[in-house]
């Protein structure tokens, strides 16, 4: 492998950095306009140095060339050394081009979207912040610098869902997503300790590569790298809301539409696929720890996914549906399909991206109605939003030649024929995706045909308020809806797969080999995928034409305790609520009434005071202020002291 | 009878006198008078010094009490000082009401 210094690279970092400063500390003075010309121009102007790099490296003669900047040493001691640098390598130049992208649309959608709102440049200012760090995270060339964009866009997340924060609601849940994310995180720190020590000091992705490769080290056996692995699993877990932390990104729908789009769909939750695949030259030696990735992975695909059929509010929906599809990811990065696992991610920022951008306009123009339904019929006032609605729909159900349906349908090959250490283990979770690919076909097809179509459920007055989102927005549902089209071919099966060939240098040495299977079994696989998806659509279709009352009622009547289950999410925020949270809740009251009220309080402090005041009783008597008494006191002294001498 | 006045009878002066301001100083109120009582204890002490230093052909002596002299002086311009400062501020010389230190 070649590292060529490239100046560029820390531009696409600074830009958005640069942006945050800016606005966040003259937003007020600058006034709206200006400061969202500057955040949205910051994160195009990040997008234009990231193609700029891409271009480079793609012209590279040799493809294991990657771009490398160092900034500076930021720990140079003995043991450790540490280097702020960014590594702009295959992978990473996927995700920077991602974040950018999607970033640049969202920011200029949400020029439109938060018009008028009192903290115009706070948002923004939040918005490129978020950026920053998540590009920091993207380009960091070690596990440090990785670690502060992972914290950095934690942060960005909980300003942001609790952006409103005079809602007291939005407040909580900007709380749970934050803490949910550390509990993750103490995860990930865990492992790096555990890697820093291992590895000598160094975080450097190039030599922990090497150290991994290398298997010279005696603490390199198996069930240490497992351990690892899982720690960084947990992290994973916690940032990209897998089972069992998920629960905080439902939550997060509290936060304005574009930051759902954002960073609870396109980027920040993608951080852990994006971290599994960079450490792909770890987990390849740790089998088990591929099989609870994937196997967590197709659980929750397809646990949140049941979830999603029942919900009423379009963005939970479209919330317990990116779970779901995180879900994908991590089955594909769990099988070591490495490469399809990022093509998910890819593809899913841009067609979940636009649906929550099309929610955002539909929830615009009902004036922050989010209830399906009471919507329906919308398509005829809004046609830009129902048409790129239409698109990303059906590329989410994975409908050919949508991107969606080449990227998941790689990751159900992979599942089914990958040769992993636990094959039968793959057929159930291949299984468990399949069943969770109908049902996202099915539940998206109801939101869908619940809010733009059929008969209007709302009142006159806001129908005649129903209006086309601005051009600022529109515009950013068709750049994205275009991506959703037409990226599909990117990832064709087979040898044609440019994704795949883009990403080799990377990940080829460490992609679970693929048996060999006859035309007819990856037909078969292929023509499974459109029939899922289209009976689900068929089914959405079906029962939903008549809108929520009709054959759906019914069905939810006839279902019963199953549609409660659903609805009430299988009561998982409860069982949190009564093991976890409230014994925490117990626990910090007792630690308040009696370790920190008695113990601390009355023994400790008041406690020293008092034994203070009491010695001084005596002594207090003595020392009166009056001179000559003290006078008095110096000659008695004098005379005893001549006395004894 | 009049016998030869010798280093007695000056240790005995500069006793009464030390005696005698000490006393002042220890019983008086007055934040001048008891200056003025410092001022006789010192030279109470500086009696002694020369008396001693003329009986015994010594000079350091002398060289004492010159020293308490320029200390005298320096003390009385400190505590002249001092005891404006105080009589500003309290309205009263009288030592006993200036308490405001007691705990």
């Amino acid at each position: 492998m070649e590292i060529k210094e490239f100046l560029a690279i820390p531009w696409i970092v600074f830009l958005p950095a640069i942006g945050f400063l800016i606005t966040g500390f003259f937003g007020k003075k600058l006034g709206d306009r200006v400061s969202g010309y500057i955040a949205t121009g910051a994160v195009f102007g990040a997008f234009g140095v990231a193609l700029y790099c891409y271009w480079y490296l793609l012209n590279e003669p040799n493809a294991e060339t990657v771009y490398a900047y160092k900034l500076y040493t930021f720990l140079g001691t003995g043991f450790l050394n540490i280097d702020i640098a960014f590594y702009f390598d295959r992978l990473s130049a996927v995700m920077a081009l991602v974040v950018t992208g999607v970033s640049s649309f969202i920011h200029l959608y949400s020029t439109g979207y938060m018009h008028g709102d009192r903290s115009f440049s706070r948002y923004f200012s939040h918005l490129n912040m978020f950026v920053f760090f998540m590009l920091l995270l993207v380009l960091g060339k070690n596990l440090l610098v990785m670690f502060v964009g992972w914290e950095g866009v934690g942060l960005c997340s909980y300003l942001l869902i609790g952006f409103w924060y005079e809602d007291m609601e939005k407040a909580v849940a900007g709380k749970k997503a934050f803490i949910v994310n550390r509990i993750g995180d103490f995860g990930f720190l865990l492992a790096i300790f555990l890697l820093l020590m291992y590895n000598h000091g160094s975080l450097d992705f190039n030599s922990l590569e090497a150290w991994a490769a290398s298997g010279a080290t005696p603490v390199l056996n198996q069930t240490n790298m497992t351990v690892i692995c899982l720690l960084l699993f947990v992290g994973a877990c916690g940032k990209s809301a897998q089972i069992p932390l998920y629960v905080w990104l439902p939550d997060a729908m509290a936060g304005p539409t574009p930051v759902s789009a954002l960073i609870h769909a396109a980027t920040m939750v993608t951080a852990g696929v994006y971290m599994v695949a960079r450490l792909s030259f770890l987990y390849v030696h740790a089998p088990i720890a591929m099989a609870v990735v994937a196997g967590v992975g197709a659980l929750t695909a397809l646990f949140a996914a049941t979830i999603g059929l029942t919900q009423r509010d379009i963005k939970k929906v479209l919330a317990y549906s990116t779970v779901s599809q995180l879900g994908y990811m991590f089955l594909a990065v769990g099988t070591g399909a490495y490469a399809a696992g990022v093509f998910h991610l890819t593809t899913h920022a841009f067609f979940k991206a636009c649906l929550f951008l099309g929610a955002g306009s539909v929830i615009h123009a009902m004036h922050g109605q989010q209830d399906i339904f009471k919507m329906g019929g919308l398509g005829k006032k809004m046609r830009i939003t129902q048409l790129t609605f239409l698109i990303s729909t059906l590329a989410i159900s994975g409908v050919p030649p949508l991107s969606g349906f080449f990227s998941k349908d790689e990751i159900l090959t992979m599942a089914f024929l990958s040769e992993t250490a636990f094959p039968g283990l793959y057929k159930v979770f291949w299984l468990m995706a399949v069943v969770g690919a109908f049902i996202t076909a099915f539940y998206m097809m109801r939101v869908y045909w619940l809010t733009f179509h059929g008969e209007r459920r709302m009142g006159e007055a806001a129908w005649a308020k129903v209006h086309e989102s601005p051009f600022s927005m529109t515009i950013a549902l068709m750049v994205l809806a275009l991506a959703a089209t037409v990226a599909g071919p990117l990832g064709l099966p087979g040898e044609a797969n440019i994704f795949h060939h883009w990403l080799e240098p990377v990940v080829g040495a460490y992609t679970t080999t693929v048996a060999h299977a006859s035309h007819a079994v990856h037909y078969g696989l292929i023509g499974l995928s459109i029939v899922v998806a289209g009976c689900g659509l068929l089914a959405a279709w079906t029962i939903y034409r008549k809108g929520p009352e009709g054959p759906a009622a019914k069905l939810a009547a006839a279902a019963g305790p199953v549609h409660k289950l659903l609805l009430d999410k299988y009561y998982i925020d409860e069982l949190y609520n009564l093991i976890i949270v409230r014994p925490l809740i117990g626990l910090a009251r007792f630690c308040h009434r009696v370790i920190d009220a008695v113990f601390i309080d009355l023994l400790a402090v008041n406690g020293s005071a008092f034994a203070v005041r009491a010695a001084g009783v005596l002594p207090r008597l003595y020392h009166n202020g009056n001179v000559q008494r003290y006078m008095f006191a110096i000659v008695v002294g004098v005379v005893c002291l001549w006395i004894v001498l | 009878m009049m016998g030869e006045i010798g280093l007695y009878h000056y240790i005995f002066l500069s006793f009464i006198i030390f005696s005698i301001g000490m006393f002042g100083v220890l019983v008086r109120r007055n934040a001048i008078v008891m200056l003025m009582s410092l001022e006789l204890m010192l030279n109470g002490a500086n009696l002694a010094f020369v008396a001693y230093s003329r009986f015994r052909g010594d000079e350091a002596g002398h060289i004492m009490a010159f020293f308490v002299m320029a200390l005298a002086a320096a003390e009385a311009a400190v505590g002249l000082a001092l005891v404006i400062a105080v009589f500003k501020h309290l309205k009263t010389l009288r030592v006993d009401r200036m308490t405001t230190l007691k705990g």
